[in-house]
């Protein structure tokens, strides 16, 4: 393997009825950066059924060449039929560095190209960089349960894989107007070929959990003590009109479902406040919810890591502490309506 | 007769675990060594399946040899027969040849009683990468069902499965070939306690032991540290932040503090009011 032969930095652009998911922006805009400390370009791979114009959105984001695979097999997700093209693609173009999204499609298709190119594939990345010399990929993430992060490196195999978490990377803001270079490629794939059938796909009509959307998040953790004592946690969300949120014990205890789950293995959140009750801090806790506006944390533990990632912290008891703020807030707020009132 | 290969691993608890500040690496005395709990889903699945349509549930793992104890748990769920791949040249690795180990070691288990389903853990609470499970399933050549959370059908005759794939917005509905492989979600199922007769088998099961030279066809290469392609270059405490300013005084004064604070931001709460 001459390593020479490998450049450019790539992003999977994932899509869905027609648009392409936010993660794939933000690797846009992680990528750039990577591609141009590197001096190389930044290709997005976009593939699926009527997807052509979808070039447009991938090129305003900062993509220099989009590689389309745009034919009526790719119209559902399948390993098989996805994995092949990016496999062809990259045997053929060869890049250095290619980036995934780490959603349930991301994961699953960066494996499985993993295995068979085969080369190294770094899960759930938070941090990425590039060594301007080498071109060797820097990826880090929280580890070992998410105690502590770690830097992973692939040194001997190209091209270089990663899946990287939503919400963590920040998109370019889009340049109206800005355009490259489509190279359309195609792939001769039969139906019968293919092993597995999408029957159906089911949306869920059921108004889900996204606490990823909500701009005040109130979070508990085990420190709570129980269920019972995690329901001070939706009292107080419903004062503040925020959404719950738990850390990784809570959900495994079933005081609250994996929906509201904030970290490395649930759903990363940038809310405007973010409240930590009862959270001792895990890193695979901190990296979901570091870049919130405003994070406030209340804990008995004068030592917890939290207080070491947040704005404001109270060591009290929560169940001390909590109703007092209830009571307070809902005082407050009349008052704010009663001036406001007055003004009007 | 189905034969259904559930793969687990036993791991570190890592919420308990403690970290060596010193040395940034997992005091392993500090935790008990426990089944992957996404894997007790998938072995509890297996036999589900089993019970089912009739069938055997082998469960494999590779590991050190304190690993026994997570396979005869699976016992317990309900396996049948348990499978250790053991040997320090399978040390260091990681999850390209992890997934060569353990391809190697359910071909020869399919050797003398070939395997209809594979099914995994979503991920295991120590490496949390999610990449072993579509990795043998490559290896096999033989589909890759990833965010399973409901198997409709098996239809051994006609060899096919039919499963629910869970993602962002809702789930679909997949039909694939016989031989696959799933990985599933914690929402599949739940695993009750286990059946009296099932522990007092459990207790007295020897499971089957491997060692690297007991499976064939293997290239050493592929193995261990020596078979990984990404390496752990560093582990660190992420940078602190300056950290918070701690509000002090009684618990009164300081939710007062704090209400000064959040009304700086007052109009969040307007604007929720309003809704």
């Amino acid at each position: 393997m001459d390593f020479k032969d490998y450049k450019g930095v790539w992003v999977f652009i994932e899509q869905k009825d027609g648009v392409v998911a936010s993660v794939s922006l933000e690797l846009l805009g992680a990528g750039r950066k990577l591609a141009d400390k590197r001096g190389v370009e930044l290709a997005g791979i976009l593939i699926g059924e009527n997807v052509k114009d979808l070039t447009k959105t991938v090129f305003e984001y900062g993509a220099d060449t989009v590689y389309v695979y745009d034919q009526p097999i790719f119209k559902h997700y399948r390993t098989e039929t996805y994995m092949k093209a990016l496999l062809e693609c990259a045997d053929k173009y060869k890049p250095e560095i290619i980036l995934y999204g780490a959603t349930s499609t991301g994961k699953d298709l960066a494996s499985a190209v993993a295995t068979d190119l085969p080369t190294g594939l770094t899960a759930d990345t938070t941090e990425l960089d590039v060594e301007e010399e080498t071109g060797l990929l820097l990826a880090s993430r929280p580890a070992f349960g998410g105690n502590i992060m770690a830097t992973i490196l692939c040194k001997k195999y190209r091209p270089q894989m990663a899946t990287v978490r939503a919400k963590v990377m920040k998109a370019l803001d889009p340049e109206s107007g800005r355009t490259g270079k489509v190279v359309e490629e195609t792939i001769p794939l039969n139906e019968e070929d293919i092993r597995t059938k999408v029957l159906e796909i089911v949306k869920e009509t059921v108004k889900k959990v996204r606490i990823d959307e909500a701009d005040i998040i109130v979070a508990g953790g085990k420190g709570l003590g129980s269920f019972e004592g995690f329901q001070i946690i939706h009292q107080l969300a419903e004062t503040l009109g925020g959404a719950v949120g738990a850390s990784r014990d809570v959900v495994e205890a079933g005081w609250i479902d994996h929906p509201h789950q904030v970290g490395q293995t649930g759903v990363t959140v940038t809310p405007k406040i973010y409240f930590a009750i009862g959270i001792s801090g895990a890193i695979q806790h901190i990296v979901g919810m570091k870049n919130s506006g405003l994070i406030i944390a209340i804990n008995k533990d004068k030592e917890a890591p939290i207080f070491q990632n947040c704005h404001y912290g109270i060591v009290g008891d929560a169940f001390e502490i909590v109703p007092i703020l209830i009571e307070q807030f809902k005082k407050a707020l009349s008052r704010e309506k009663v001036s406001q009132t007055r003004e009007a | 007769m189905l034969h259904i290969v559930a793969c687990i691993k036993q791991v570190p608890d890592t919420k308990i675990i403690k970290m060596n500040p010193k040395t940034n690496t997992m005091d392993r005395r500090t935790a008990p060594a426990i089944l992957n709990p996404y894997d007790a889903h998938a072995v509890e699945e297996a036999v589900r399946l089993k019970n089912r349509y009739g069938g055997i549930v082998s469960v494999v793992t590779m590991g050190p040899p304190p690993a026994v104890t997570a396979i005869k748990k699976c016992i317990e769920i309900g396996a049948d027969e348990g499978y250790l791949i053991t040997d320090r040249r399978f040390a260091g690795a990681d999850t390209l040849a992890t997934s060569y180990a353990v391809t190697k070691a359910i071909e020869k288990i399919a050797k003398t009683n070939p395997v209809d389903l594979i099914i995994c853990g979503k991920m295991s609470i120590d490496g949390d990468t999610g990449q072993v499970g579509p990795g043998i399933a490559r290896r096999l050549d033989i589909p890759p069902l990833t965010s399973v959370n409901k198997v409709e059908e098996i239809n051994q005759e006609e060899g096919y499965a039919i499963v629910h794939r869970k993602f962002e917005e809702g789930y679909e509905v997949v039909k694939s070939t016989l031989p696959c492989l799933f990985s599933v979600e914690k929402t599949i199922n739940e695993v009750p306690y286990s059946p009296f007769p099932n522990m007092i088998k459990a207790a007295r099961y020897k499971p089957h032991i491997w060692s690297v030279d007991d499976l064939e066809g293997v290239d050493i290469k592929q193995l261990g540290l020596k078979g990984s392609p990404t390496i752990v270059s560093k582990v660190w405490a992420p940078q602190k932040p300056a950290g918070g300013t701690f509000l002090d005084g009684s618990p009164a004064a300081q939710v007062e503090q704090l209400l000064s604070v959040l009304l700086e931001k007052k109009e969040l709460f307007e604007t929720k009011e309003g809704v």
